[in-house]
């Protein structure tokens, strides 16, 4: 198959060839307005580093992607900051939200006592993620800017984040479990198949975004720690 | 049954009382952990073991449990004594007291091999019922340790319990085993939080 994701691809191809990209193509701001012109151009028209958004796309593409050294250095991390929080952005707004809704139109059968403790397990989640999402937006993005505009911030460095970047995916894991083999009779196959699709959906775009922090976002910012910009 | 005791006496005198009971055989004391006594172990491959740690040197005695895991799938119960504290026999699937009573002896050994009867029957998914046990304390925010002393278990016994709960049920969390065991009636709606 042509290598589709290069500067010299029109846009729309690619999101015709792997629609799942557009997922990127919204959180990393990339305006639809100009989708029939080459990758570079849209992306240059819309303020956004080209191999940055190629490097995000290859890790939305494939599972086996595994960004080069060169690839990291020429990243830009001002836009994979953008993407970041476009993503959170999306889990915690459209994601969860229609996660928890589904959810609750499959337990809704359930008696009373019991449809609370369940639903506690997903709203619960959903605090764990929230919490987990703003102490990025709240520290360690606001640091990766600081020393971006050269005025390093406080003693944090990148080392801290690689340590306490938690496993969000264990609770989703377990989530899915019990809506697939232990809830009661009641709740109706078609409710159960609806709430999977969306937690495996949520699980692998979490995993990719996982591994835009841990593997592209991280190394970048040691480069920039211990060489400067 | 096997011994690893270095003291004869003791041996001898804990053989004779075990056999009384007519509970358990003593097939033999290997006296120490030496390859040979490996070697001797794999062969048997007892339903238990009593060691006193004693026979391990210093690093080894916290390990000991592994070492015999190694070697065979026995259940493993240490003699209490100077050479050990609290935290080595929390490796162990039990320990007793040469000052026990005879029947508390009998009985600690019996809890240690019924703890080791996790070993899974073959992918049935179907927890036991000392799996179930462990789970509802689990659900009810206990911390292993206190699950240790509740059922008279080595730390190390719960965790291979709720490891095995794990792989049978595919959940993880706390907060999921909670709803597992309460879906499955294990605990009613009121004990959770």
């Amino acid at each position: 198959m042509k290598e589709i994701l290069t500067p010299d691809t029109v846009l729309s191809d690619m999101i015709d060839i792997n629609y799942s990209l557009l997922q990127v193509v919204s959180r990393i701001g990339l305006d639809l307005k100009y989708s029939g012109l080459k990758i570079s151009e849209a992306c240059t028209r819309s303020g956004i580093d080209p191999n940055t958004f190629l490097l995000i796309c290859k890790v939305y593409s494939s599972n086996e992607y595994v960004p080069s050294k060169t690839d990291i250095a020429h990243g830009n991390i001002s836009d994979i900051i953008r993407y970041l929080r476009g993503s959170h952005l999306y889990y915690t707004g459209a994601a969860l939200s229609y996660l928890e809704a589904s959810f609750d139109r499959l337990i809704a059968p359930c008696e009373r006592r019991r449809r609370e403790v369940i639903r506690k397990f997903c709203t619960d989640y959903k605090e764990e993620l929230v919490k987990h999402f703003a102490y990025e937006e709240e520290v360690v993005f606001p640091y990766v800017e600081s020393i971006l505009e050269g005025s390093r911030a406080g003693d944090y460095s990148i080392a801290q984040f690689e340590e306490h970047h938690g496993n969000v995916e264990e609770k989703l894991e377990d989530m899915k479990n019990i809506v697939m083999k232990y809830l009661p009779a009641e709740c109706d196959n078609s409710g159960k198949i609806s709430v999977l699709l969306s937690i495996y959906h949520l699980q692998d775009d979490l995993r990719r975004h996982t591994y835009v922090e841990n593997e592209i976002l991280v190394p970048m910012v040691l480069n920039l720690e211990n060489y400067g910009k | 049954m096997v011994l690893i005791i270095p003291s004869e006496i003791v041996a001898r005198g804990l053989k004779s009382i075990l056999e009384e009971s007519r509970e358990f055989l003593v097939e033999e004391n290997l006296y120490d952990c030496s390859r040979s006594g490996k070697a001797r172990l794999r062969n048997i491959d007892p339903d238990v073991v009593v060691i006193d740690p004693a026979v391990l040197d210093f690093h080894g005695r916290k390990e000991g449990r592994n070492i015999i895991g190694e070697v065979c799938d026995s259940a493993v119960v240490a003699l209490e004594g100077p050479a050990v504290n609290e935290d080595i026999l929390r490796q162990y699937d039990g320990a007793f007291s040469l000052y026990d009573e005879h029947s508390l002896i009998i009985r600690k050994i019996r809890n240690a091999i019924d703890s080791r009867q996790v070993e899974p029957g073959p992918e049935s998914g179907e927890l036991s019922a000392r799996e179930k046990e462990i789970l509802v304390c689990v659900a009810q925010g206990m911390l292993n340790k206190e699950i240790a002393d509740k059922f008279n278990l080595s730390i190390y016994t719960v965790i291979s319990h709720r490891k095995n709960i794990t792989r049978k049920t595919g959940i993880k969390t706390v907060a999921g085993l909670t709803v597992y065991a309460l879906l499955n009636n294990l605990i009613d709606t009121g004990s959770v939080q």
